[in-house]
């Protein structure tokens, strides 16, 4: 069996959805860290069947909201002193700015240089969001 | 209540705020002269960075009927954005000049990303095919002089119902007024996109590709072209363009107080005999446009006091 070190001070993302860690250990720019991190794949889990874990050997800012978009049904779990002090449950974000990009090529952001579109949900289930400009869907 | 606001999309005024244009609209009808003067020494700039006769002269015409002044470009060309200047910073700079701007764009939002930059109040006139609000102030007006009122009403849409904004607009806002039935008439390939759809809430609604069936329910018919510009495709075009033709005989299967919209130009969406139709109204639904775009430059502005409320 794989045995992977407890950290004392960092992050575990957990309860990722088997097959997404990749996505979210490369939207964290983890592959380019300095630092301790694993990408546990496929790891047996009651609740999921299969999962996918992330262990951080570090205290890192990142956008919950990415995360939210990416899997809303994973967990986050602050370690520090080897204890829990934190866990940070996510959901389907209602508004994500600078995130997504619009897939209309009729769409000005097109044509303009625009840094944060800000994108609004429309559909919880599938994850679509509209574009502020030309109201056109969009997902991850 | 108006000055300094945008007009991007319907949307973006309440239904009070409509009812306050269209009252003034009423008002310059009756009297223009009396309006004569209201922009006097007021600047209107039109930003038109695609081809558009008929909304460029509509918003020229009446500003030039309110006594106010004009500048702008009708092309992109013949501009600064030729030489790669930002929507954000032409905008800006023309607010150093202009008191109120009025943009048309092939790109979608374009009018919205002008009016996060604006310091003067921006006009929606047309973006790509999403938005035409400055039409749907025309065509509310109009439906509302012709019918009586705008609610109430079984209003068949139909041809390019896809990358037709006007219809978007048009839907939009009829889906706030209350007992509206909508019937969206299009062949499949240019059926009417899930995001308009999804604004008519509770308001029922059909579909159909046969503009014969739905003709004698309807109170008010809106016909539109199927626009070349919109297409990536050639033969596609080819394929739908005359799809649907508006003659006297579908037409006898009309209501007798049926009316005819269409937000023009037309191609041969509608013979011409039809014209002489008294049910054929889209001429005077020009004329509407002007002394709408009337009303929302003096609303904008914030001119005219009690003399316009």
């Amino acid at each position: 069996m794989l045995k992977i070190n407890g950290i004392k001070r960092g992050i575990v993302i957990d309860h990722i959805k088997a097959g997404l860690g990749y996505k979210i250990y490369k939207e964290l720019k983890l592959d380019q860290a300095n630092y301790t991190t694993a990408l546990i794949k496929n790891v047996c889990s009651n609740k999921l069947g299969k999962k996918d874990l992330i262990k951080i050997d570090n205290v890192i800012d990142f956008d919950l909201n990415i995360l939210g978009l990416i899997d809303p049904g994973l967990t986050i779990t602050i370690i520090e002193d080897e204890k829990v002090v934190d866990k940070i449950k996510l959901s389907v974000p209602e508004q994500v700015e600078g995130i997504l990009t619009c897939k209309n090529p009729r769409c000005v952001s097109t044509i303009e240089h625009i840094d944060n579109i800000l994108f609004t949900l429309v559909d919880p289930e599938k994850k679509e969001y509209k574009c502020e400009f030309c109201d056109t869907r969009t997902s991850l | 209540m108006l000055k300094g606001k945008h007009l991007i999309e319907p949307g973006d005024l309440t239904i009070e705020e409509l009812e306050a244009i269209f009252t003034l609209a009423d008002a310059i009808i009756q009297d223009p002269k009396k309006y004569s003067d209201t922009c006097k020494g007021h600047l209107l700039a039109t930003l038109f960075y695609e081809p558009s006769t008929r909304t460029r002269f509509s918003f020229e015409a009446a500003m030039l009927r309110l006594g106010g002044e004009i500048i702008g470009f009708s092309e992109p060309n013949s501009s600064s954005v030729s030489k790669g200047e930002s929507i954000g910073d032409t905008i800006r700079t023309i607010g150093c000049y202009a008191d109120i701007a009025v943009m048309r764009h092939p790109k979608e939002g374009a009018p919205k990303l002008a009016s996060k930059h604006a310091t003067i109040p921006v006009i929606n006139a047309g973006d790509g095919g999403h938005q035409h609000p400055t039409q749907t102030l025309t065509d509310l007006l109009t439906i509302r002089s012709y019918r009586k009122s705008i609610s109430n009403n079984v209003i068949g849409l139909c041809g390019d119902l896809k990358f037709g904004r006007t219809v978007h607009s048009l839907v939009k806002a009829l889906s706030r007024y209350e007992h509206m039935k909508f019937v969206f008439i299009a062949p499949p390939e240019l059926e009417i996109p899930p995001y308009i759809i999804e604004e008519l809430g509770d308001h029922p609604y059909d579909r159909t590709s046969s503009l014969e069936d739905a003709m004698p329910e309807l109170d008010i018919l809106y016909m539109t072209r199927i626009q070349k510009e919109r297409f990536f495709n050639e033969e596609d075009y080819l394929r739908l363009k005359g799809y649907y033709i508006l003659d006297q005989k579908k037409l006898e299967h009309a209501k007798e107080d049926m009316i005819i919209m269409h937000p023009l130009p037309r191609v041969d969406e509608i013979h011409t005999e039809v014209d002489q139709d008294p049910r054929a109204i889209y001429f005077n639904q020009a004329k509407y446009g002007m002394y709408v775009r009337m009303a929302l430059i003096v609303k904008l502005l914030g001119l005219g006091g009690d003399l316009h409320a």
